[in-house]
């Protein structure tokens, strides 16, 4: 197994500045770990391994000559992503997992794609994920499930799973996600590695298959906090093209990752929220968590007690407002014009027939779900008690936030009520499944941005660790993320990632 | 069917029983570059599905942006209705499957319209002024063009399978909403045209759509119900959808008021529903059943941000209105002095404008309204053109004008050398060198023709001598044939008094 493959995006970067590495061979070596371990992971749904070497290629060819073309690269020129499969790409299908866009090649990328094109980044591929981003274990994709790295019998968390595995198992050092309500931070979670979600707005949205508008952000997933800075410096700003991006870049990310590996968080005010901890917390998610808080505290961090009471309507009002939108965002894929058509069987062939007929065998029985629950909530006579009660709702969890945030610098939680759990365990229960974005989801809700970093082992499973902090200020996550990282690589004396277990021919034996 | 009734009440007998109550949703298409959400040209005619971008086929992963002319339009048209214009409002997603609309919503406003509570009033013919109070107008977005393929007529019923054109997409639109109108009884299918044709008319003038009925550049669903003469509560209404010219407006109106009545006359109700308008019969047929209840599931669009109108935005709009047409014609009547039905029939001409500038370039109001009412008019009717289309310019009538003036040319002549500068042959004057179509002014010619014709009808001679001046006339031909049309009248008829003696 080539060394390159462990290397952090930064470390990775910097030996290819220097030319002691090149590009076509961390491209090739990350290439070779995919053919080696997705077989049982999973985590990718295409592999994109000829235009990845030709991006390789063409930076290595731009160092060699030196120059102003070589000065001018991308710090992160060079290093491989991969892509969740709900970010349209030309030339790489685009399916968002779902039977309804199997084939589907975008003649248009999104914008977060235009900007990995203009800075080189390889991309190796398209990652895993529940069908249109619905679902917190990657066990709703269309293509199969992803497998957590960590145990291959456990899910990798979700709607980003694929992302997460892939980063955790080493088959690509940086990938982009997406966070409606957790599937950027708890996939990370539980597969023990980075996943931020930046504020509202921060990333274009534009070219995302939206699942619901007012929710959905794109993030970094790496295995080092000061890798999401980076990949989210490259990956933000306005855009023109979407309408709700925030009208400047959030500068100094970088910096502050950097400024946090020193471990001092002297005058930092950490907040921990009443509401998320305790009960419904497995003890050893609550063990690390406590532990974190120490380790915190010593490096100086001021711990104060916040409490969000409208907190415990989050989950409630998030599932009425983002299957209003799912409702209403995927009703365009309907056979009509591209994706998967299908004929009734029987009876009259009218448009709508085949509407009906497309759309009940494109669609998996979650998305399904949510569409007929966001059809039901924002139907004429149930419109205000239920869209309009969750958008008040969502009104007293965004002055919570700004109460809280009067305490404290930045808020503090587990990411995920329990470590990865064990694949089929919740399939047939909606509700245990939507619980897990109990503490993700408040974020999402409040447009304020999060970062998971690791926190620990649980029964040799990950524990993530929760940071949130107000609007706009993404750099205070990128700060205690950094020390937490450090001061927990410090104690340990090594880094989290490498605790992971290896994936050998025998465990995917075994599995396969 | 409850509805259904060959029967008609006749106009007049209706309106002895029963107060109509108008409504009027009319959609005005902006005439912006590019589209309402995306940059995709705003462009009639061209070839299918060509003029779209992702935004406008709804592919995964699109976002919409907002034209701000368009918004800036819209405004404007607000400001012409004597609208409110919201400080803040929102768009909304209008939920429904329909094969031309590539996200099987439209993107629209819904509670929070940007121009409401505005009037405008309408002239009738007679003078009569009507005020219609308008309720909202919101923007919104065009859906695509199904055509229907196989069946009769282009109907969907009976199609093998239909086409759809994108290119319409997204076009941007404002739906201007009248409130209920009461009271204007028997003259209810005139105010149904004149409002239209005043919206038309605004739109225009503000140069903010090209206003092409025949093109759905204004499309009209009109809505119309009786209640008893006298009563306060409305009857239930029928809603006639997409009534796109000026007369089926008025027809659609008068049909619906003969209709309602004999279905009430039958003892049964009115059903809600829309109604289809047919040109060919002049009437209306069932459409779909349609409630205050239909489920559009509305909700506030989470892709565009709120607009925000400052006062200063506003009132840099409002400098920018033109004088409203209204008040416009009211001042050209006066400045040019037409009477009633001759200022009527220039407007009804359409050509209040090249009036105007015929006047500005020189010419009198008499002599503009003489040439453009009269041969120009003639010609784009024999050419199937709108008289602004045959290319006619102020100069060009100036010049024959001043040709006649100065009895180069006479009006016989001057009427074939426009038919020459239209050909492209040069301006008049240059026409009349060219040509040598200067009026023969040599008397010696012109008296032998005279004498020539007193020679040839001595029978109309005597009449003349005898009193009756017109039998002028009668020697007019042949003297013009001489001349090849080139006499003055005015100086051959001088010279016959002359030889004659009178």
């Amino acid at each position: 197994m080539s060394e390159l493959i462990h290397l952090s995006a930064s470390e990775l970067a910097t030996k290819l500045h220097s030319g002691e590495v090149t590009s076509v061979q961390a491209v090739q070596a990350h290439l070779d770990r995919i053919a080696e371990v997705d077989g049982a992971i999973n985590a990718f749904l295409h592999v994109n391994a000829e235009e990845a070497l030709a991006v390789a290629a063409e930076v290595d060819a731009i160092r060699a000559a030196g120059g102003e073309a070589a000065q001018a690269l991308h710090p992160l020129a060079g290093v491989p992503i991969a892509i969740k499969d709900l970010i349209v790409t030309k030339g790489q299908p685009t399916t968002a997992a779902s039977k309804m866009l199997e084939g589907w090649m975008s003649p248009y990328d999104a914008t977060v794609i235009e900007k990995i094109r203009a800075a080189k980044l390889p991309m190796l591929g398209k990652t895993n994920l529940d069908e249109f981003a619905m679902g917190s274990s990657t066990e709703h994709s269309a293509f199969g499930v992803t497998r957590n790295p960590w145990d291959l019998n456990r899910i990798p968390g979700g709607s980003g799973g694929g992302s997460a595995a892939a980063v955790a198992a080493f088959e690509a050092p940086l990938a982009l996600g997406t966070d409606t309500g957790g599937s950027i931070r708890q996939p990370g979670a539980v597969t023990g590695t980075v996943g931020v979600k930046p504020t509202y707005g921060a990333v274009s949205r534009y070219g995302a298959i939206a699942m619901a508008s007012s929710l959905d952000q794109i993030g970094p997933v790496s295995r080092t906090v000061l890798d999401s800075a980076l990949l989210q410096e490259l990956i933000g700003g306005h855009d023109p093209k979407d309408s709700t991006s925030l009208p400047n870049s959030l500068e100094g990310l970088v910096a502050a990752a950097v400024e946090g590996t020193a471990g001092d968080l002297t005058g930092v005010r950490v907040g921990i929220i009443k509401e998320l901890q305790g009960e419904g917390y497995e003890p050893g998610v609550q063990a690390r968590f406590e532990e974190s808080l120490e380790l915190l505290k010593s490096a100086g961090a001021e711990i104060v007690q916040v409490s969000c009471p409208n907190f415990k309507y989050a989950l409630g009002a998030y599932y009425l407002i983002m299957p209003s939108e799912v409702s209403s965002n995927l009703a365009k894929f309907d056979g009509v014009r591209y994706g998967n058509r299908v004929l009734p069987q029987e009876g009259p062939m009218t448009i709508e027939r085949v509407m009906g007929a497309t759309r009940a065998a494109g669609f998996g029985d979650e998305v399904k779900r949510r569409i007929i629950l966001g059809t039901y909530a924002l139907s004429a006579g149930y419109y205000d008690a239920y869209y309009g009660s969750a958008q008040k709702v969502r009104t007293l969890i965004q002055r919570d936030f700004d109460a809280a945030f009067e305490a404290a610098d930045v808020l503090i939680s587990p990411t995920a009520p329990t470590v990865a759990f064990e694949l089929g365990s919740k399939t047939d229960d909606p509700l245990a499944m939507y619980l897990n974005d109990v503490a993700t989801i408040p974020a999402n809700l409040a447009g304020v941005p999060g970062i998971t970093v690791p926190g620990g082992l649980s029964e040799g499973l990950p524990v993530g660790i929760q940071f949130l902090a107000p609007a706009y200020e993404d750099k205070r996550l990128y700060k205690v993320g950094a020390a937490l990282e450090t001061l927990l690589e410090q104690r340990s004396g090594h880094s989290f990632i490498s605790q992971a277990p290896s994936i050998d021919a025998a465990t995917i034996g075994q599995k396969g | 069917m409850a509805n259904y009734t060959d029967e008609l009440v006749d106009f007049d007998v209706a309106l002895e029983k029963y107060d109509p109550v108008l409504g009027f949703e009319v959609h005005v298409e902006l005439n912006t570059k590019t589209k309402m959400f995306s940059d995709a040209p705003n462009a009639f005619g061209d070839a299918p599905n060509t003029n779209v971008t992702p935004v406008d086929l709804g592919l995964p992963g699109v976002l919409p942006t907002v034209n701000k002319t368009a918004v800036e339009y819209s405004i404007l048209i607000g400001l012409a209705l004597n609208c409110q214009i919201a400080e803040k409002c929102g768009f909304a997603r209008k939920n429904y499957f329909y094969p031309d609309t590539p996200k099987n919503f439209q993107t629209s406003q819904y509670d929070d319209p940007i121009a409401h509570d505005g009037y405008l009033d309408i002239e009738l013919e007679d003078g009569e002024v009507f005020r219609v109070e308008i309720e909202r107008a919101h923007m919104e977005e065009d859906a695509g063009k199904l055509t229907h393929m196989g069946g009769a007529a282009g109907r969907i019923q009976g199609a093998d399978y239909s086409l759809v054109d994108y290119n319409r997409a997204g076009v941007p639109l404002v739906e201007i909403v009248t409130k209920p109108i009461v009271g204007a009884g028997k003259r209810a299918p005139e105010l149904a045209r004149a409002y239209v044709a005043a919206i038309r008319e605004i739109v225009k003038n503000l140069g903010v759509s090209d206003a092409k009925m025949e093109r759905g550049n204004v499309r009209c669903d009109a809505n119309v119900s009786l209640m008893p003469k006298g009563a306060e509560k409305f009857g239930t209404r029928t809603e006639t959808k997409n009534v796109n010219s000026l007369r089926a407006v008025e027809h659609a109106v008068r049909f619906e008021i003969e209709r309602h009545a004999a279905v009430l006359e039958s003892g049964q109700s009115i059903l809600q529903e829309t109604r289809h308008w047919h040109e060919d019969t002049r009437s209306t047929t069932s459409g779909r059943p349609k409630s205050d209840a239909d489920d559009y599931r509305y909700f506030p669009e989470p892709d565009l941000v709120p607009i925000v109108t400052t006062a200063e935005w506003i009132e840099e709009l409002r400098a920018r209105l033109p004088e409203p047409p209204s008040e416009r014609r009211k001042r050209l009547k006066a400045e040019w002095g037409y009477a009633d039905k001759e200022f009527r029939d220039v407007v009804n001409a359409g050509v209040l404008d090249e009036i105007e500038a015929t006047i500005a370039a020189g010419a009198s109001a008499a002599v503009a309204r003489k040439w453009w009412m009269g041969e120009i008019a003639r010609l784009a009717k024999a050419a199937d053109k709108e008289i602004a289309a045959l290319g006619v310019t102020p100069q060009t009538i100036v010049e024959l004008d001043s040709l006649i003036n100065a009895k180069k040319i006479n009006d016989k002549i001057a009427r074939q050398v426009l038919e020459y500068v239209l050909a492209g042959e040069g301006t008049p004057s240059e026409i009349v060198e060219k040509r040598s179509l200067a009026v023969v002014n040599d008397e010696g010619a012109l008296g032998k023709a005279v004498d020539d014709a007193i020679a040839a009808m001595p029978d109309v001679v005597e009449k003349i001598k005898g009193g009756k001046l017109q039998a002028i006339g009668a020697l007019m031909g042949p003297v013009m044939k001489a001349t090849r049309g080139q006499a003055d009248a005015g100086r051959v008829r001088e010279i016959v008094m002359e030889k004659l003696g009178l």
